[in-house]
């Protein structure tokens, strides 16, 4: 593996973390959304409160990992990305500005109505940050961004494929959402919210599997190169991913709580990963490969140094916090 | 410059005002609440080790509620800093092209910092109930680190644009070789970085005295609030000296070399010695109108000798000399200004404190410190705008000029206008956010039912709740 290989896994690496811990994230605000006026949604509500609040924040960090590794290691893969897709990009940095102040104003206003405004606020753009981050993601494998920049700002994004994964990644937030959700309201006994997020748990998992195969057959019809590398060096990552959502339907279905999380983290991972196998050796498809849009070799050093101060410091940290939330000794 | 200068330039030009201004208005707002990631954090600390070590409950309810505020203005510099990312590649992608292999290497450091931080700061903010008192007090501890190693990160990036370095380019103008140390360690870190950091603790201390100052101009002249303008202001007193010692060589320092900056803001158009210092006026291409001008001192200041000689504009090529240099020489002399006055304020607050261990009584005193958060913030919006201002037209000082930079998309001043109304309503959020804190505050404080954080009460510190008398320092 060459260093600009290992700085693309970084990169892959990070926007797996995203996809988990934002993508968790980012369904909570789907679920806050949909979950009726304000006396049938206060208990689903209160419960994605109390499970996002001390750690949303750190969970978006992995964004900004993301934008900087990339333009710090493809500086120019970053300029042709940002240049031709800058209708979605501005449309989910609104979302993040949306969300990021409707959930942090909403905590501490009390009159009901601001609450509603900023709750509404906070909901609706966890539903289209996802939706555009997704369609950035599928417009590049589908090879729609040329490495020059300047590409087609519409054409680019509003065709199948990427607004399939659009959809998709709205659905998988969803779904590890309510995976998530179902496990702490089990650990907190409550059976009712349990049951709740478990049948919402399912509806999103058979949404985003539904999801994913119209996925492939875009793929398919929109980036050929990815769809043969995808069927035939991507496979076992494509059945990994089926069997561990098999799995966490199977649990569902029989009220086991072992291992759900793992599960539902695993047919997600492995998504991102079957993405990344699908488009090597190129980061643009097919147009500019990893190795022609690396950076010069220090700074590739650079970022792997930084990437382990990242794992020493930033990893038990964040398991530190995650623990101590788990141990419900982070409250307002 | 080698193989630039091929953007068609008609298109480019309403683009590059229209992303400088939205450049520069989110950078405005996003550096008011990085400034408060940045030194809140060691206010904090300070009112809570109070707390912890004298048993001062009020100090322990300031650090308490502090850190409740922090958390929204964390959130909103969260998001705008995100913005700002995303900025970056969407109205400078060329710039980031080129460019991105060395500038972003601080901006990876950076994303270390930034993320211990969130974490440290969810782990402070919500460990008040179950943590004991000095874990949760250490907590906090890393925060106030990694505010000054992001800020440090962040502004080691753009003090690089003003003195680029550590990278080799090919005849293409293409970077084709990095020295990460060199681009980190380039010669304007070493001012421009402590200038910010020092900055930013004058913005969160005034600010944050400013409002406990507004709240006893109202009458409300409790020992909480006492202390509340007394910690802050403290620590942005100390500040005070050392800023204006740092910025007198971050001046000096620009002198040598950025000399079209400096001489745009001091309004210099012939090179020679004997350069005349003006306060205030207009810049003319024949000099300074109805300014106060004190001869000889600009060199002094320049090379501690009237003789030294100074680069006038005249010397600078014309398509490399600063736009709006009376722009430029007001916001120079609004930051010294409004720091000279600072530390007048600090004095003030030294000498009644060395004296007689009280802050002041005269409300002149207390006006002064309401207005002094304010003052502080426009002061360091007044230093970017030297910074930035007076490096155009270069994006990298002389090596790509902002227009070869700027992006060629549509809509940029419809994304402006759009920006200009997010941000609106998100100030004017977190504002209301902020007051409904505060005035939820003073209800409980009148109904008394003190919040006691880590579960087993502390030891009941029962302190007069007197304007005079009792200095924090008199509590134990
Ligand atoms: C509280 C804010 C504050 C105060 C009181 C001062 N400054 Fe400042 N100044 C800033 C806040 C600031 C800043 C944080 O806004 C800048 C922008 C970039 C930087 O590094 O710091 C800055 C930049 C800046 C620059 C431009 C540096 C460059 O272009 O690289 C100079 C020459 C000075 N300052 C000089 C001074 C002097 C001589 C001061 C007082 C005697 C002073 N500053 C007080
Ligand atoms: C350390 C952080 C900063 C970085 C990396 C940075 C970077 C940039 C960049 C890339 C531009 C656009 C190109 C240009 O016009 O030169 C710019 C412009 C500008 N920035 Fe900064 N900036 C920083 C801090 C700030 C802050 C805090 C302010 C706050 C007031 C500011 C004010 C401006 C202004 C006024 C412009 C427009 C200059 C002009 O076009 O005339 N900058 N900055
Ligand atoms: C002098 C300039 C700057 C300083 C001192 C600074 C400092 C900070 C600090 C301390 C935070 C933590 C959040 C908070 O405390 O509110 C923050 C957030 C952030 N800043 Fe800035 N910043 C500066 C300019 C910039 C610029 C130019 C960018 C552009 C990329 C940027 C990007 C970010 C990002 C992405 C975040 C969010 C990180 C998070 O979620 O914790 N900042 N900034």
């Amino acid at each position: 593996m060459s260093k600009a290989d290992v700085a693309a896994a970084i990169l892959w690496t990070g926007a797996t973390l995203y996809a988990v811990f934002g993508g968790a994230d980012f369904g909570g605000g789907l679920w806050d959304l949909i979950a009726g006026d304000a006396e049938r949604g206060a208990r689903p509500r209160e419960r994605i409160q109390r499970s996002l609040t001390p750690v949303w924040e750190a969970n978006h960090v992995w964004l900004i990992f993301i934008l900087v590794v990339l333009w710090t290691a493809f500086p120019e893969a970053f300029g042709a990305i940002m240049s031709t897709l800058y209708v979605p990009i501005a449309l989910a940095a609104v979302g993040i500005v949306l969300r990021g102040a409707g959930f942090a104003f909403r905590k501490s206003v009390q009159r009901l109505e601001y609450r509603r405004a900023m709750g509404a606020a906070f909901a609706l753009s966890s539903v289209l940050t996802p939706f555009f981050m997704g369609a950035v993601v599928g417009a590049i494998a589908a090879g729609n961004v040329p490495p020059e920049g300047n590409g087609d700002a519409f054409s680019s994004w509003l065709a199948p494929l990427p607004l399939l994964t659009g959809a998709l990644f709205v659905a998988t937030g969803a779904y590890l959402a309510a995976v998530f959700l179902v496990v702490d309201s089990h650990r907190a006994g409550d059976k009712e919210m349990e049951g709740y997020f478990a049948s919402r748990a399912m509806g999103a998992g058979l949404v985003a599997g539904a999801f994913a195969v119209a996925g492939l057959v875009a793929l398919h019809g929109e980036a050929r190169y990815a769809y043969e590398r995808l069927i035939v060096e991507g496979l076992p990552l494509v059945i990994v991913s089926a069997l561990c959502g098999f799995g966490v339907l199977g649990l569902l279905l029989s009220r086991g709580r072992r291992g759900l999380r793992p599960l539902a983290i695993g047919a997600v991972v492995t998504v991102i990963w079957g993405w990344g196998v699908a488009q090597f050796p190129y980061l643009l498809p097919t147009s500019l490969k990893i190795s022609e849009a690396a950076a010069p070799g220090p700074t590739l050093d650079a970022v792997l140094i930084v990437f382990a101060f990242a794992v020493l410091l930033v990893l038990p940290a964040l398991g530190l916090l995650y623990w101590l939330s788990q141990k419900d000794l982070l409250e307002e | 410059m080698p193989g630039l200068g091929a953007l068609p330039l008609a298109a480019s030009e309403s683009n590059l005002l229209a992303a400088r201004e939205l450049m520069a208005f989110t950078l405005g707002f996003h550096i008011v609440l990085a400034c408060l990631g940045v030194a809140l954090p060691a206010i904090i600390l300070t009112a809570n080790w109070l707390g912890l070590k004298r048993g001062d409950e009020d100090a322990m309810r300031l650090a308490r509620r502090w850190s409740k505020a922090m958390a929204v203005t964390f959130a909103v510099g969260a998001v705008t800093g995100t913005v700002l990312s995303f900025e970056f590649g969407l109205l400078w992608p060329e710039f980031m092209a080129r460019f991105g292999d060395a500038f972003g290497i601080a901006f990876a450091i950076e994303g270390i910092f930034f993320f211990t931080e969130a974490i440290f700061l969810a782990i402070y903010i919500y460990g008040w109930k179950r943590l004991s008192g000095w874990a949760h007090w250490w907590s906090g501890v890393p925060m106030v680190i990694t505010g000054i190693g992001g800020a440090f990160s962040v502004v080691a990036a753009n003090a690089w644009m003003n003195q680029p370095q550590g990278f080799t380019l090919d005849a293409a103008g293409k970077v084709v070789d990095t020295e990460p140390f060199e681009v980190l360690f380039n010669p304007a870190w070493s001012y421009e970085v402590p200038h910010m950091i020092l900055a930013a603790y004058m913005v969160a201390g005034f600010l944050v005295a400013s409002i406990y100052a507004v709240g006893m101009l109202r009458g409300r002249r409790d020992r909480m609030h006492r202390l509340g303008l007394l910690i802050p202001l403290t620590i942005a007193c100390i500040a005070t000296p050392i800023q204006l010692f740092v910025g007198d060589t971050a001046a000096r320092e620009v002198a040598d070399h950025q000399p079209a900056k400096f001489a745009g803001f001091e309004c210099i158009q012939e090179t020679g010695p004997d350069q005349t210092e003006y306060l205030g006026g207009i810049c003319t291409d024949d000099g300074v109108e109805g300014a106060i001008g004190i001869p000889g001192l600009d060199s002094f200041l320049v090379g501690f000798d009237t003789d030294t000689v100074v680069t006038g504009l005249e010397d600078i090529p014309p398509d490399e000399r600063p736009p709006a240099n009376t722009l430029l020489h007001l916001s120079f002399d609004a930051m010294v200004g409004i720091g000279s006055a600072l530390l007048g304020l600090g004095a003030w607050l030294a000498f009644v404190w060395w004296r007689r261990r009280d802050i002041p009584q005269t409300p002149w005193f207390l006006r002064a410190v309401a207005a002094s958060g304010v003052s502080a913030i426009v002061a360091m919006w007044c230093g970017w705008i030297v910074t930035e201002v007076g490096r155009q037209p270069w994006i990298v000082q002389g090596y790509m000029r902002t227009e070869e930079a700027v992006t060629e998309a549509e809509g940029i001043w419809f994304a402006f206008a759009g920006v200009l109304v997010l941000y609106t309503g998100l100030g004017i959020g977190a504002v209301l956010v902020l007051r409904a804190m505060s005035r939820r505050w003073r209800e409980e404080d009148e109904g008394d039912e003190s919040e006691t954080p880590y579960a087993p009460a502390l030891g009941n510190g029962d302190f007069p709740v007197h304007m005079t008398g009792n200095s924090p320092e008199g509590g134990s």
